[in-house]
């Protein structure tokens, strides 16, 4: 295969076509308009960074890096500290994760390890159906099914039998941290189940028949062989998560109570970077006040983009591993 | 068999079947949302909404037929803006482009890809809104077009590259030029692939809220023309949801049924698409 020519290579067959007849024949017209076309891409992406970054001048000047230290957010007398918001945004990720990572990664195993091919697809077509499901019917799920439960049922429960540790500790509002977390984790355990069933997946055969053959049970295999194989691909799905988590806004707008509070309780209500902007953006007047905004929109762009190359990275480094083990 | 062999059978059942409840649990609570959003939603959901405007606060009744043509219009002029961009472009990056102008692109791409949706709604506002001192229909098509970009078209790259180089060298060896090739050979034989890919991308969309927030913003009555405000499925879900009045969380629920069906039925048709003859492998 090596020695056949690439045809599709930008460079012609030296005199067999001048500059001249591939313009004529067109060849020339078209690399034009579709580099157009592709190099727009390009153009916008460099035009949102750099709007981001100018729209933000105002805060970043007079705060400086107190921005993100500053718990005051006051328009009214115009101190804005981003504080709150990144809290909120870390703790609904993080408890998301918390319960989204071992029941994702638990179905993901049973679909690549145990069940049969067929219902494994079967089951992974309607997860990939999920994974479509829109932010905003999450929200409305969240509002209506999630917030009461949570209210009369599962906060009084917690704080009756953990209501020592501060986490599970004030009034039970129904909205807040906990209740935010909830419902982004029911919305990112697809994404964790698809991508870490397909690493799974791509973990070579001949790896767990090594270890069924050296007399470990099935469960060692796949817990201390299969899955650290696959450990980077799964990093990887645990990290697109949670860029998915960080970003998300109409769902967590909807149940986290929206108010900028730092609070040890999960049942306090609070605010996220991404539910403030949405809730604050069109209703913001002065220039401090939606720059602000903006510059907060700033930090969750740096975060996804890290999180998402980081992630990007990861799920590649495995399935070079698993491809070439294969053939070696 | 000892007892240690015996702890070992044990833990090993034990967890296998916990996998099995993970799985069972999260499919179980998946399946319960579905199944009451289709139970709520179908009891709400009347002919009036699909018909009438929305009432004034406090009156009952009325319906999102606004809504429902403003989101037509929304995603008429995101794909509009999307799926050239998207399907042009990919043909460059697969036939035309060299590997480092392939890789900047790609990237961008990428990076556009994983910005928050509410991050796509700031530029589009200070790039259409701020200009034109008004929300509008265009700034929100404007919005969700830059959303199905990337998506567009990394897949569509995906496909016109798994088609076979036998087909590409055949037709140059017959004399055509390079973009006949594309056209009527490469194109073709990966239509099924693009038009998927294309399908994904409108129902990914489709139900973008947080870009339209302060872009399209919202409206009670018909926007007409495209530089007006206009209502949507759903931001009208937000709003009808987070609202205290009994009736708009009917409403919100009728609406939710009608966007979610819509999007369950993209996905499924652009699948089936797909795994209808497959003309190319997937890459």
């Amino acid at each position: 295969m090596a020695a056949t020519t690439t045809v599709s290579s930008a460079s012609p067959i030296p005199g067999s076509r001048s500059f001249l007849g591939r313009l004529r024949e067109g060849d020339e017209i078209a690399r034009l308009i579709t580099f157009l076309f592709a190099a727009s891409v390009v153009v916008v992406t460099v035009l949102l960074v750099l709007e981001l970054w100018q729209g933000s001048a105002l805060p970043r000047h007079k705060f400086g890096l107190q921005f993100f230290f500053t718990r005051v957010w006051d328009p009214i007398a115009e101190q804005f500290g981003a504080l709150p918001f990144i809290y909120g945004t870390l703790m609904t990720a993080t408890v998301s994760l918390v319960i989204a990572v071992p029941l994702g990664i638990g179905a993901a195993i049973f679909l690549a390890e145990l069940a049969p091919a067929r219902l494994s697809d079967a089951l992974e077509f309607f997860i990939d159906l999920l994974a479509a499901v829109p932010s905003v019917i999450y929200g409305l799920l969240g509002v209506f099914i999630v917030v009461p439960l949570m209210r009369d049922y599962v906060q009084p429960a917690l704080s009756n039998t953990l209501g020592f540790l501060p986490l599970f500790s004030g009034p039970a509002y129904g909205v807040g941290f906990l209740t935010a977390g909830i419902v982004l984790a029911i919305m990112v355990i697809p994404y964790i189940i698809s991508v870490s069933r397909e690493v799974l997946l791509s973990v070579p055969r001949d790896q767990r028949e090594a270890a069924l053959g050296l007399g470990s049970t099935r469960w060692e295999s796949t817990w201390k062989v299969v899955v650290p194989f696959a450990r980077p691909g799964i990093m990887g799905s645990i990290f697109l998560a949670l860029a998915r988590a960080l970003g998300e806004t109409m769902a967590v707008t909807m149940v986290i109570g929206n108010a900028p509070t730092i609070s040890a309780s999960l049942f306090s209500p609070g605010d996220s970077i991404a539910s403030v902007i949405a809730n604050q953006f069109t209703e913001a007047t002065g220039d401090l006040y939606v720059q602000s905004l903006i510059e907060l929109g700033l930090v969750l762009f740096l975060l996804t983009f890290m999180l998402n190359g980081l992630a990007r990275l990861l799920i590649v480094l495995t399935a070079q591993r698993g491809g070439g083990t294969a053939h070696a | 068999m000892s007892p240690r062999l015996r702890w070992r059978k044990f833990v090993s059942g034990f967890m296998l079947t916990m996998t099995g409840v993970c799985a069972f649990v999260t499919v179980f609570v998946l399946f319960f949302i579905l199944g009451y959003l289709v139970y709520h939603g179908g009891k709400s959901i009347n002919w009036d909404f699909f018909t009438k405007l929305p009432t004034p606060v406090g009156e009952t009744g009325g319906g999102m037929a606004n809504a429902i043509v403003g989101s037509a219009k929304l995603l008429l002029l995101a794909s509009l803006l999307g799926v050239p961009i998207g399907f042009l472009g990919a043909i460059y990056l697969a036939e035309f482009s060299g590997s480092k102008v392939a890789f900047v692109v790609r990237y961008a791409a990428d990076l556009l890809n994983g910005v928050p949706s509410i991050v796509i709604g700031i530029f589009a506002y200070s790039l259409v809104v701020l200009p034109f001192k008004h929300f509008s229909t265009l700034a929100g098509g404007f919005a969700l077009g830059l959303m199905m970009v990337p998506i567009t078209l990394r897949s569509t790259e995906e496909f016109l590259l798994a088609v076979p180089r036998a087909l590409r060298e055949a037709a140059m060896a017959l004399g055509a030029s390079k973009w006949k090739t594309i056209a009527t050979v490469i194109v073709p034989a990966a239509y099924r692939g693009i038009l998927t890919a294309v399908l994904l991308a409108f129902a990914r969309v489709a139900g973008e809220t947080a870009p339209l927030l302060f872009t399209a913003f919202g409206n009670r009555f018909w926007s007409p023309g495209w530089n007006q405000p206009t209502a949507s499925l759903p931001v009208m879900i937000f709003t009808y949801a987070v609202a205290p009045y009994e009736d708009w969380h009917r409403q919100a629920w009728a609406a939710g049924l009608v966007l979610l069906g819509l999007i369950l039925v993209i996905n499924i048709v652009a699948r089936a698409i797909l795994a209808r003859g497959i003309a190319v492998p997937r890459a």
